[in-house]
């Protein structure tokens, strides 16, 4: 309470040297994401602060982290969709905007309403509307390439069911094979593992690692730690800032879990809370 | 959602009434004579002016074969601005943004009152309709800004900035034309005709107007069909594909705002709401794709308007809008009751498959189970190719189901070939027994799974099984096998004893008929 002045710095000066923003290193194209000091903020409550990591090509990278811990806001602030308090991204060396075709997005399952009058071979279509430009209607070719999506993810025969009619895990592989569609280079997907079932879970990480033999690279959300270091060769431990970041082998371990879900960041939480008591009394 | 249309919904209606308590039977008296000339002389020019009753057969036909000229103009118009409204309609209610259009509606009121006023100072031709819906237009998006404002300054909630800026608005409006009637130079006839509609004072502009803008508002709805439609369904991901998603949502709200301000007129900005939510709900029954909802939705639109305008011009007491808001209502109750993909009767006929074929699976279990036990105490006999017949009574003790549910049940298996009926005594068929094997089987593998897995005690886990396996899809018992490793097809054993003591029955298994 006394220290609600206390910069930010200081509450997460226990990260570990690893979190230390990349500095003044200009990224390259090779680099599929690298991300420099983000800090994002809602109704200016901090959500994220002062995160920088890169990501490093052909890599499944899992970000971890417990609720409320800014993963979703993360990606949303990679992608532009929530604006950036401070910090800049880059994308295959460039900007997000420039390079927005070689990232393909799965966002979270309930992020839409499911009861929308389309079926999966529509949601699939989606990520071709890009391709196939402003105004013009979709093609039978379009269609087939979504058919091969869904192929790919094991649902083809349930092209045409409405969407509330599939299953979660079904439901996600549409989200997935709508992201596949596009063939980009940078997927970046939001909880994909999110009450599916054991299938779907199978089929999710084959998936993931065909892409990387083909030389893509995934940044998945990810929330189940066993399954961490069998699925993922990169691990992000995010909790508002980034606890530790680098290979599953060195960076998963008990001590820097303790510090992501354990150690509760009181100090952050509560200047974050004194802003919005401040906000409240205005 | 749904509070939240309550909520506004009771509020229009409050409204609505203060209105008609402050504006009819007052405003009648409060205005100038030449006013009430006037109207009269207008609606004299629709064919049935003259008397409120029933109109002759004649008139009927003239006015259902549209040979009146000013019949032909106003229903051209509503059904053109009908079919506009269900199709832009369509989107806003998948966005959610449905009230946003009964807020603008409303918004317009001060806007007309105002340009009325003006335009009459600085001399300008009062009546101009052009001049009064730029006014409307203008307070109109004012009224829509100032929700947006409210909501993203303060922390109330859209609804609540919704309600407070559509009633001060109209509030406004109502008192400005109050001070419109006090004006010695006011002609305020006509004026009213926005609150509520009146098809009677549209000319053959207004009907171009009308047509003009509906027409861009379709077309506009072709063009963007698939930008909008991912806009709707799943704006981040819009987003993160480039699509500028705020201007996307700026021309659904031009649409909106084309189609409600020129809808004013024949519909009236109280009731144009109605006609931008209930053709898109109704066609929502109909179908389960967005591209036959928006065609359904624009042809109930455009039906509301062509046959609410014919009734208006048969009685020609009748407001326009209540008529055409009535007539979309009709379509919207049929459509929710026999709509073909959502509609009650289809969901009340597939309630009654699902509780018919639950029931199915009881009585093929319960007999599976009989034929297991007695099979049992008679040794290895089973497998033969005739199965064992049991009496009625045997299969009212396994459940607790009633007699005529089970006969209706056994009649109804019959009829399908999966057991036969001689004089009491039921018996599997050939087909029946398969079917029964694959049930059981099913019931018993989610009973281990529970027993297992969720550590309920097998005591409970046949009632608990019971509940959920009438849901079982194929995937999920693919899952069950892996899980409980039981690849090869064979029955697993109950789990628990099968005949239980008649008070472990759970009061719920009881009378369902």
């Amino acid at each position: 309470m006394a220290n609600e002045s206390t910069p930010p710095s200081a509450a997460s000066s226990p990260a570990p040297p690893a979190a230390a923003p990349n500095g003044g290193r200009t990224g390259n194209g090779t680099v599929p994401l690298s991300v420099y000091d983000l800090t994002v903020a809602y109704d200016r409550k901090p959500v994220v602060w002062d995160v920088g990591f890169d990501v490093p090509p052909g890599s499944l990278v899992g970000i971890v982290g417990p609720n409320g811990a800014g993963k979703s806001t993360l990606l949303k602030a990679v992608m532009d969709l929530i604006p950036r308090a401070s910090g800049r991204v880059e994308v295959f060396g460039e900007s997000y905007r420039r390079n927005r075709d070689r990232v393909g997005y799965v966002p979270q399952r309930e992020s839409v309403d499911w009861d929308f009058p389309v079926d999966a071979l529509d949601v699939v279509t989606m990520g071709l509307y890009r391709e196939i430009g402003w105004c013009r209607p979709v093609r039978k070719k379009h269609r087939q390439m979504a058919m091969d999506a869904l192929h790919r993810v094991g649902i083809a025969d349930l092209a045409s069911r409405q969407i509330s009619q599939l299953s979660g895990g079904q439901q996600q592989r549409t989200f997935l094979a709508r992201a596949l569609v596009q063939d980009a280079d940078l997927y970046l997907m939001d909880e994909p593992f999110a009450a599916v079932d054991a299938a779907t879970e199978r089929a999710i990480v084959e998936l993931l690692n065909e892409m990387k033999q083909r030389g893509k690279t995934a940044v998945v959300i990810h929330h189940d730690l066993q399954t961490v270091p069998e699925y993922f060769d990169h691990v992000v431990l995010l909790n508002m800032r980034i606890v530790a970041h680098g290979p599953v082998s060195e960076t998963f371990t008990p001590e820097n879990l303790q510090k992501t879900y354990g150690g509760r960041l009181t100090l952050l939480e509560e200047v974050s809370a004194a802003m919005r008591r401040q906000e409240g009394s205005l | 959602m749904r509070i939240r249309g309550r909520r506004v919904c009771s509020l229009r209606r409050l409204i609505a009434a203060a209105v008609l308590v402050c504006c009819l039977p007052g405003g009648a008296g409060a205005q100038p004579p030449d006013a009430d000339r006037g109207h009269e002389i207008r609606s004299d020019r629709s064919i049935a002016g003259r008397s409120a009753a029933w109109p002759t057969s004649a008139e009927f036909r003239r006015v259902v074969t549209l040979q009146d000229y000013n019949v032909r103009i106003v229903v051209l118009g509503t059904t053109l601005l009908g079919c506009a409204a269900g199709m832009v309609g369509s989107f806003t209610l998948l966005r959610k943004r449905a009230l946003m259009g009964d807020a603008l509606s409303h918004s317009t009121l001060p806007g007309i009152a105002l340009a009325f006023i003006l335009a009459t100072h600085w001399g300008l031709g009062a009546k101009s309709m052009f001049v009064l819906l730029i006014g409307a237009t203008a307070s109109g998006l004012v009224g829509v800004a100032a929700i947006l404002a409210i909501g993203r300054l303060t922390r109330l909630k859209e609804d609540t900035a919704l309600g407070a800026v559509l009633s001060v608005f109209f509030g406004g409006g109502v008192a400005l034309l109050g001070v419109i009637q006090q004006m010695k130079t006011g002609h305020a006839a006509g004026l009213e005709s926005f609150i509520y509609g009146k098809t009677a004072s549209m000319a053959r502009a207004d009907t171009q107007l009308i047509a003009a803008a509906a027409s861009v508002c379709i077309v506009a709805c072709l063009l963007l069909f698939k930008e909008l439609k991912l806009l709707c369904f799943d704006d981040d991901f819009a987003g993160s594909r480039g699509y500028p998603v705020t201007r996307l949502d700026m021309t659904l709200m031009a649409l909106v705002v084309m189609v409600t301000i020129v809808g004013l007129q024949a519909v009236g900005l109280i009731l144009m709401i109605a006609l931008l939510i209930i053709p898109a709900a109704s066609a929502r029954f109909w179908t389960e794709r967005l591209g036959r909802m928006f065609l359904i939705s624009g042809g109930i639109g455009a039906a509301s308007g062509l046959l609410g305008a014919e009734t208006s011009a048969l009685f020609s007491k009748l407001p326009s809008g209540a008529m055409i808001v009535l007539v979309c209502t009709a379509l919207f109750v049929v459509s929710m009751a026999f709509g073909s993909a959502r509609g009650l009767s289809v969901r009340i006929r597939k309630r009654m498959q699902l509780n018919r074929s639950v029931d199915r699976q009881h009585l093929l279990r319960a007999l599976f189970e009989l034929q297991e036990e007695s099979s049992h105490t008679a040794g290895a006999r089973h497998a033969t190719d005739q199965h064992e017949s049991f009496g009625v009574e045997d299969l009212l003790d396994m459940r607790s189901w009633s007699k005529r549910r089970l006969f209706r049940t056994i009649r109804r298996a019959r009829a399908d070939g999966m057991v036969d009926w001689d004089r009491d005594r039921v018996r599997l068929t050939r087909r029946g027994a398969i079917e029964a094997a694959r049930l059981t089987r099913q019931h018993r593998l989610w009973e281990l799974y529970l027993m297992s897995y969720a550590e309920i005690a097998p005591s409970r886990v046949d009632r608990d099984a019971d509940a959920i396996e009438h849901v079982l899809e194929p995937e999920i018992i693919a899952e069950l096998e892996s899980l409980l490793e039981r690849k090869h097809a064979s029955i697993p054993e109950s789990p628990h004893p099968l005949h239980e003591s008649p008070e472990s029955v759970s009061p719920s298994e009881q009378g369902g008929a």
